[in-house]
């Protein structure tokens, strides 16, 4: 069976930063924070962390009520960052609903808010009569795919995977291999995620949760500083179109970066806290599925989400196996964590930056841990000449996931 | 309640939920074909007008027979009838 190269035509991004790659890049550019006290955290009896990094200024409306009923907020944002990646890659209504484009999204948990309204109806009386036909549609485990195909049309193959914050990573890496292995010509990929008190709670239980930086919330999170504290939760969708090279070439597709390489591995040692040999041998795994070595790459986009350990156990595993040679960076201080959507939202950022050449240094890195030492952290903007970059997840349960992706040069 | 107010209550509160076009809302408006509804609306239908009216009618045989906004208009204002009697 022959391998196929894929690229990325286009993609779409509903962040903390704003609607769209273009404010989300701005964003990031300009150093800007989308963390901000949520005053409904301080209702909840025992929830430590105040802080969150929300979508702003969404319009559910836009979407007709057709597709909206069975819609989450999720599914809105995914709805919405699809219009923008199907319109930036130019794909046409015959190829979005002729069978050669696939969907494959997921969330963490679907949907929280749907969830909870569902459980309040039925615990109020214990009974099912008020709990109406299209709230299902929301929480099921496939939500957010069903509903992309549903609003778009589309009549490829639907995935739905879900590995908390390895989940956007893992989407594009499984869309990836569709492609490669000729299944499916294009894929919509990506994560997407909507706050809940809970979920900030299952990591403050955790004690994984920033809580020191309620009076100050744009300082936090601080991957790999000295006073990091915790992650921030955060929202937000992102979505690539991946595509055959060959597809994208007859169509005459704008091609933003080539996938060269994806890997992921499970790290049974521990539930919670990643251990640096599985991340470095998943990091290692993915430079051997591209076939190239650790010199190669360019540019680390971490994982590094303002943790004790998680952060620790990264930049072990980097400077194991890139020493201090690559430079590496966070985009949690920026966004927060938007968990199932971090891989997808921080590799269309990571793209960007190596079509434009430029490092977006960890916001609110000041001094760095000396327990992440040894890896190369930049604290101000770098440019550079970047070729081939490294995004990173790993997710609570023991996951990891790393995709390589590389600048497209027409002539290659 | 009068049969207008009963009528009214039905279509506010569809107009409402389906996000409706009030100019639409006439008796022989079919709910497929005209007000765009589905079978996933015609269940929320159900939940709809039992919330409203307070009364059981998910099990009644003749809600299957509705096509038209004028059919809900009838069935809702015999149901009460009944109950009244």
């Amino acid at each position: 069976m022959g391998v196929r190269r894929v690229v990325v035509t286009g993609y779409g991004a509903v962040s903390p930063l704003g609607r769209g790659v273009k404010a989300m890049m701005e964003g990031l550019f300009a150093r800007k924070s989308g963390v901000r006290l949520v005053p409904a955290l301080a209702g909840v009896k025992g929830l430590r962390t105040q802080v969150a990094a929300l979508v702003q200024g969404v319009d559910p409306q836009e979407i007709p009520r057709k597709y909206r009923r069975a819609m989450s907020s999720h599914s809105v944002f995914a709805a919405l960052a699809a219009q923008e990646a199907l319109e930036s890659a130019g794909v046409s209504r015959e190829i979005r609903t002729g069978g050669r484009l696939g969907v494959c999204i997921g969330t963490t948990v679907s949907s929280p808010i749907a969830t909870e309204e569902c459980y309040r109806l039925y615990l109020k009386e214990l009974g099912v009569e008020d709990i109406k036909g299209t709230l299902f549609f929301q929480i099921m485990n496939h939500s957010c795919a069903s509903n992309l195909v549903q609003c778009l049309g589309i009549t490829g193959r639907v995935l739905s995977p879900s590995a908390a914050c390895s989940t956007g990573n893992q989407a594009i890496g499984y869309g990836y291999e569709q492609i490669a292995f000729g299944k499916q010509d294009l894929m919509l990929c990506g994560g997407s995620e909507e706050f809940h008190p809970l979920t900030a709670a299952t990591f403050d239980i955790l004690g994984a949760a920033s809580v020191h930086f309620n009076d100050r919330p744009a300082q936090t999170p601080r991957p790999f500083d000295r006073d990091r504290d915790g992650m921030v939760c955060a929202e937000g969708c992102g979505l690539l179109l991946l595509e055959s090279l060959e597809s994208a070439q007859k169509r005459e597709a704008p091609i933003l970066a080539e996938i060269i390489g994806y890997a992921t591995n499970a790290d049974p040692l521990n539930l919670a806290d990643p251990h640096e040999d599985s991340i470095e041998a998943c990091m290692r795994l993915v430079l051997k599925e591209a076939g190239i070595s650790e010199k190669e790459v360019d540019y680390i986009n971490a994982h590094a989400t303002g943790t004790l350990q998680g952060d620790t156990a990264e930049a072990r595993a980097i400077a194991k196996v890139f020493g201090d040679a690559v430079p590496v960076s966070s985009l949690k201080g920026h966004l927060g964590h938007t968990l199932a959507a971090s891989g997808a939202l921080e590799a269309i950022a990571t793209i960007e930056m190596l079509r434009r050449g430029k490092v977006i240094p960890t916001l609110n890195l000041e001094h760095v841990d000396p327990s992440c030492a040894g890896i190369k952290v930049p604290t101000a903007p770098e440019e550079r000449l970047l070729t081939v970059a490294l995004k990173n997840n790993f997710a609570l349960g023991g996951v990891n996931s790393c995709t390589l992706f590389r600048r497209f040069v027409h002539d290659r | 309640m009068t049969d207008e107010k009963v009528i009214e209550i039905i279509n506010t509160a569809m107009v409402e939920e389906f996000e409706l076009d009030p100019e639409k809302m006439v008796p022989e408006a079919l709910l497929y074909e005209d007000l765009e509804l589905d079978s996933l609306d015609r269940v929320d239908t159900v939940i709809l007008l039992e919330k409203a009216f307070k009364f059981k009618i998910r099990e009644e045989e003749a809600i299957r027979e509705i096509r038209t906004l004028g059919d809900i208009h009838r069935f809702v204002i015999e149901k009460l009838r009944s109950l009244k009697a």
